[in-house]
């Protein structure tokens, strides 16, 4: 798949919401821990070699699972394959919980459902819509109708019963 | 896949994936696209997902042809000898500009709305500007915590599903909280002043306990 690499390169270079040197390993058989700085930029955790500037790859962060792996360890892996995991280790538990917190919460969906939950809030307690004022209220992907059903008790609260 | 030294690595499967998962796209559409400036045009299926702007040869291909990263990029109407034309332009020296063309008028109104408002940046402006509000609404700016939606994410874009903990607002505009059902015994549950992310991992806990003490039920002959 071609993609515009100059212009990811470019992102991993930006502010990063959360950067650490971790142990990484990758998801092949027999691949082998190493230290890599870990840098996660918007939806992207890009890794670098500790002494480069350039990332060594990316991970786009849509449809991931991250658990967690042995105390101080995580691991992301996506949802069509879930048993093929990439490995992270931190250095305390409280840094792993951070992460795996701050990975759960780095996916586009994520944010997008965010937008959903916090416009129904408002709604609810004002009677006025406010994404008008930013004159995206008609767009279909910030409708409750875009989300899959599961999704949608999720974005505005649900009770008991609707669990499964 | 990129191979060779020098190029970065990117988890091209998993984006495959995410392509052309069945969640509704935000936008998608023909698009005519521009190879190199002295080459012609190739009509490609356009798909929109977040900030990412896939390509396939058509509407039935099963893996995209190449993808968009829209991060740090404007969208621009462009002079051109097609007509419809609009171009994805990205900064910095020797930076892409992705040249393309509509279909129609109201096709190239469309894409240039959708995707000048794709970046994860600007989403990520919107939600913190409401947060903001509703925090300020609720009382509670003042105390540093960052309210997050009561949606407990084991995978990013396919969550196990909670419901809202919050304790009612003050004041008589807010609608009464719908009564609970039914609640497990609640040892050990934190104050309804207590921080929202505290909350809802408590009822998350509790939510899992009653599924399996439910799934247990069922397999029950």
């Amino acid at each position: 798949m071609r993609y515009n690499e100059k212009e990811l390169r470019a992102l991993s270079q930006q502010p990063a919401e959360m950067a650490a040197e971790l142990s990484m390993r990758g998801p092949k058989k027999g691949s082998v821990a190493k230290r890599r700085l870990v840098k996660l930029v918007v939806n992207f955790l890009f890794y670098f070699r500790t002494d480069e500037a350039e990332p060594l790859g990316a991970l786009l962060l849509e449809r991931c699972r991250v658990s967690q792996e042995e105390p101080g360890g995580f691991s992301i892996s996506f949802i069509e394959d879930p048993e093929r995991k990439y490995y992270f280790e931190c250095c305390t538990q409280e840094q792993c919980q951070e992460w795996m917190e701050a990975l759960r919460r780095a996916s586009y969906e994520y944010m997008r459902c965010s937008l959903i939950f916090y416009r129904n809030e408002i709604q609810k307690m004002t009677g006025k819509d406010p994404l008008e004022q930013f004159g995206i209220s008609e767009e279909a992907r910030f409708q409750l109708s875009s989300l899959p059903r599961d999704r949608r008790a999720a974005c505005v609260g649900t009770q008991l019963d609707e669990l499964d | 896949m990129h191979g060779g030294p020098g190029t970065m690595k990117l988890n091209e499967r998993s984006l495959a994936f995410y392509a052309t998962c069945d969640a509704p796209v935000d936008h998608a559409g023909f698009l005519h696209k521009k190879g190199g400036r002295h080459t012609a045009s190739h009509r490609r299926w356009f798909v929109l997902r977040g900030n990412m702007l896939f390509y396939f040869e058509g509407p039935g291909s099963r893996e995209p042809l190449g993808v968009i990263v829209l991060e740090g990029c404007t969208v621009e109407l462009v002079e051109a000898a097609e007509e419809f034309a609009f171009a994805v332009r990205f900064t910095g020296a020797h930076a892409r500009c992705y040249a393309l063309a509509a279909e129609s008028q109201a096709a190239l109104e469309g894409w240039v709305k959708a995707l000048s408002r794709a970046s994860f940046h600007y989403l990520r402006l919107v939600v913190r500007e409401l947060e903001q509000q509703l925090a300020a609404m609720r009382g509670t700016g003042g105390d540093g915590e960052v309210t997050v939606p009561p949606r407990r994410p084991k995978e990013n874009g396919c969550c196990s599903a909670v419901w809202s903990a919050e304790p009612p607002a003050a004041g008589p505009r807010c609608p009464p909280l719908p009564p609970r059902r039914r609640r497990a015994s609640t040892p050990d549950r934190p104050p309804d002043s207590a921080p929202f992310a505290q909350l809802h991992e408590w009822y998350g806990q509790e939510v899992r306990a009653l599924r399996g003490q439910w799934l247990g039920g069922q397999t029950q002959p």
